[in-house]
C-alpha cells in the first residue's frame, strides 16, 4: 500500500455515518506508551531514537492486529505528504518537523495509525466516524495488550504509564469528539457550554482556527485529566457531557426550525448556492458555508446531498490534498481556484 | 585559604578529583570558579554544582533545597530545573526521582497522583479482569466517599458484569 492509494479509498471516519452522525463527526481516542528503559525522545540522542524506532517497528510486524498496516518512516516522506497526513488525522502537525528517526504506522481504512518518536515513543490512536467512543476504546485497548506482549511499557504502580509530558501521566488517554454545532453557536449558547466543560475536567476548542476562535462551527472537546479516574470512568465522564451538548444541539435546531425557518433556510441556501458556483474560493469560506449545507442537510432542507458528501469536501478541499489530487505544487491562489472546482464538482456534478 | 587562581579572595569553593591517578585539589573564591566554569566542566564535571554554588545566597538556601535543585535523575540526567524549562520530562525514572515535585504537580493537574486504570499486559486474561475487578471496587470505594452516587451506581454494574464474567467463564 501506498500513500497516494489514500486518495481512493475512503476513510472510515469519514463516511458520515455512526451514532449521532449528524452531529458528531468523529470520535478519536489515542493512548501514549513510552518503552520502559528507555529515554524519552525529546531527551534521547539520535543512537538512542533510532534504537526505539526499530525496537517498535519490529515489535509491530508481529502484530496480528495491525497485519497489512502501512509502516512509513517519516524520513522517506517528502513536506507535501506529511501535511497530507496531518489533513487526514493521522498524525500531528509536531510530526512534519525533524523527521529522523520518527515513524508512523496506518492500519486498514485508517481507523488505527501509530505515531512512533513524537513527544512520546508511541501514540494508539483510532478514529471513527460518529458518536463512538466505547468503540474507539474497545480497539485502542485490544492493540495495546496485543502490543504489550512484544514491549514493555513505562508504568508504575503508582503514577501508571510514564509519559514525557506529565499532562499524560497515568492512563495515556485522551478522548476527543468532533461536533458540529452551529445552533448553538447562532444562538449564542455556546458560552454556556466552554463554562460547563471546564468545569468537568474536559476541554474544548474550535476545529478550525485558533484557540476559540472557531469557524464552521465545528468544536472539539476531550478530556483533560488522565490520572487518578480509570479508562471507564473517563470515557463516561466525556460521554455523558457530550450526550447533554447533543441534546442541547438538537433541541436548538428544533427551534430554530419552527421559530427561524425563514432565516434560517435562507442563510443555508445562500450558501449552497454560493458554493455551487463560486469560481474562487478561500478554506475559510468553504468552511463557513459547508458548515450551513450541513445544518441544512441534517434538518432535511437539502435533500439532494448527504452527510459523507460534506465530509468528504471539507477533508478534500485542504491545501495538501489539493495538491496531491491535483498531483502539483499550488500556490494559495491556484488552490483558491482548484478549491471552488472541487467544491463545484462535487455539489453539481459539473 | 586563599583562591588558587587569583590568590586575592578567599577560597570557598573547594573541588577534588582524580585524574589519570593523581589527586587534584582546587580551591577557589566564588568569582574565579564562577568564571572557571566551562574549564572545570571538563575537568570535574561539576558545574552544576558550582552554578547551583553560585547562584544562592548560602544562608537563604536550606541543604535540603540545594540537594534536590542540582539532584539528577540516575538514569537520564535530567534536573527539576531542566524538567522546568522544557516541560517534558527524560525517561521514566524521572517520575521516581523526582517523585516529590512531581506529585504535586501532577495533583494540580489531574486532581489525583495516583493511577488507577489499566496495566499493562501481565499473562492470563483472567489476571487481568480480576486486577481490573480489585481496580474498580477501589475507585467504587473512592465514589462512594466522595458522594458521587450516581457515578457509584455505573461502577457497580460494571464490577457486576465482570464478575458474571469471570464466573461465567
Ligand atoms: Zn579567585
Ligand atoms: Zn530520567
Amino acid at each position: 500500500m501506498k500513500l497516494d492509494d489514500f486518495l481512493q479509498g475512503k476513510s472510515e471516519w469519514l463516511k458520515g455515518e455512526g451514532p449521532k452522525s449528524s452531529i458528531v463527526m468523529s470520535t478519536r481516542v489515542r493512548v501514549a506508551r513510552n518503552l520502559n528503559g528507555r529515554l524519552f525522545f525529546n531527551w534521547a540522542d539520535d543512537k538512542q531514537r533510532e534504537g526505539t524506532l526499530e525496537a517498535m517497528l519490529s515489535a509491530l510486524k508481529k502484530s496480528e492486529l495491525l497485519k497489512g498496516a502501512l509502516c512509513i518512516r517519516m524520513e522517506d516522506t517528502n513536506m507535501l505528504d506529511r501535511e497530507f497526513l496531518v489533513e487526514r488525522h493521522l498524525m500531528s502537525k509536531e510530526h512534519t518537523l525533524d523527521v529522523k528517526y520518527k515513524g508512523l504506522v496506518i492500519g486498514d481504512k485508517e481507523i488505527v495509525s501509530i505515531i512512533l518518536n513524537e513527544e512520546d515513543h508511541m501514540r494508539l490512536q483510532v478514529l471513527q466516524s460518529g458518536f463512538n467512543i466505547m468503540e474507539a476504546w474497545r480497539i485502542v485497548d485490544d492493540i495495546d495488550m496485543e502490543l504489550g506482549r512484544y514491549l514493555t511499557f513505562a508504568y508504575s504502580s503508582k503514577f501508571g504509564y510514564l509519559t514525557a509530558c506529565p499532562t499524560n501521566t497515568g492512563t495515556g488517554l485522551r478522548a476527543s469528539v468532533m461536533l458540529h454545532l452551529p445552533a448553538l453557536q447562532i444562538t449564542e449558547q455556546m458560552e454556556n457550554v466552554y463554562e460547563a466543560i471546564s468545569k468537568l475536567g474536559l476541554t474544548i476548542r474550535g476545529f478550525y482556527g485558533e484557540g476559540t476562535e472557531a469557524f464552521g462551527n465545528f468544536f472539539q472537546i476531550s478530556n483533560q485529566v488522565a490520572l487518578g479516574h480509570s479508562e471507564m470512568d473517563i470515557l463516561d465522564n466525556l460521554e455523558r457531557v457530550i450526550n447533554k451538548i447533543i441534546i442541547r444541539e438538537e433541541d436548538t435546531r428544533t427551534y430554530l426550525a419552527k421559530h427561524k425557518k425563514q432565516e434560517i433556510t435562507d442563510n443555508i441556501f445562500r450558501s449552497y448556492g454560493t458554493l455551487k458556483s463560486a469560481r474562487i474560493i478561500t478554506s475559510r469560506e468553504t468552511i463557513k458555508l459547508l458548515s450551513s449545507v450541513r445544518l441544512g442537510v441534517d434538518m432535511g432542507l437539502i435533500k439532494d446531498l448527504d452527510t459523507g458528501t460534506l465530509n468528504e469536501l471539507l477533508l478534500l478541499m485542504q491545501a495538501a490534498h489539493l495538491q496531491k489530487t491535483s498531483n502539483m505544487k499550488l500556490n494559495a491562489q491556484e488552490r483558491d481556484i482548484k478549491r471552488a472546482n472541487l467544491v463545484r464538482e462535487k455539489l453539481t456534478g459539473g | 585559604m586563599k583562591c588558587d587562581v587569583c590568590h586575592i579572595r578567599e577560597a570557598t569553593v573547594h573541588l577534588t578529583e582524580v585524574i589519570n591517578d593523581k589527586v587534584t585539589k582546587l580551591h577557589l573564591c566564588a568569582q574565579c570558579a564562577k568564571a572557571k566554569g566551562d574549564e572545570m566542566q571538563s575537568h570535574f564535571g561539576l558545574t552544576d554544582l558550582i552554578a547551583s554554588l553560585m547562584d544562592f545566597e548560602p544562608a537563604a538556601v536550606g541543604r535540603e533545597e540545594l540537594k534536590d535543585k542540582c539532584f539528577k535523575c540516575p538514569v537520564c540526567g535530567m534536573t527539576y530545573n531542566d524538567f522546568q524549562k522544557t516541560g517534558k520530562l527524560g525517561c521514566g525514572e524521572c517520575y521516581d526521582a523526582f517523585k516529590k515535585d512531581l506529585s504535586v504537580l501532577l495533583r494540580k493537574i489531574h486532581g489525583s497522583d495516583r493511577h488507577i486504570g489499566k496495566m499493562p499486559f501481565r499473562g492470563e486474561k483472567a489476571v487481568k479482569d480480576q486486577e481490573t475487578l480489585s481496580r474498580l471496587k477501589a475507585e467504587l470505594d473512592r465514589l462512594v466517599q466522595t458522594e458521587a452516587f450516581e457515578k457509584a451506581a455505573v461502577m457497580r454494574d460494571r464490577i457486576k458484569e465482570i464478575e458474571n464474567k469471570i464466573t461465567g467463564e
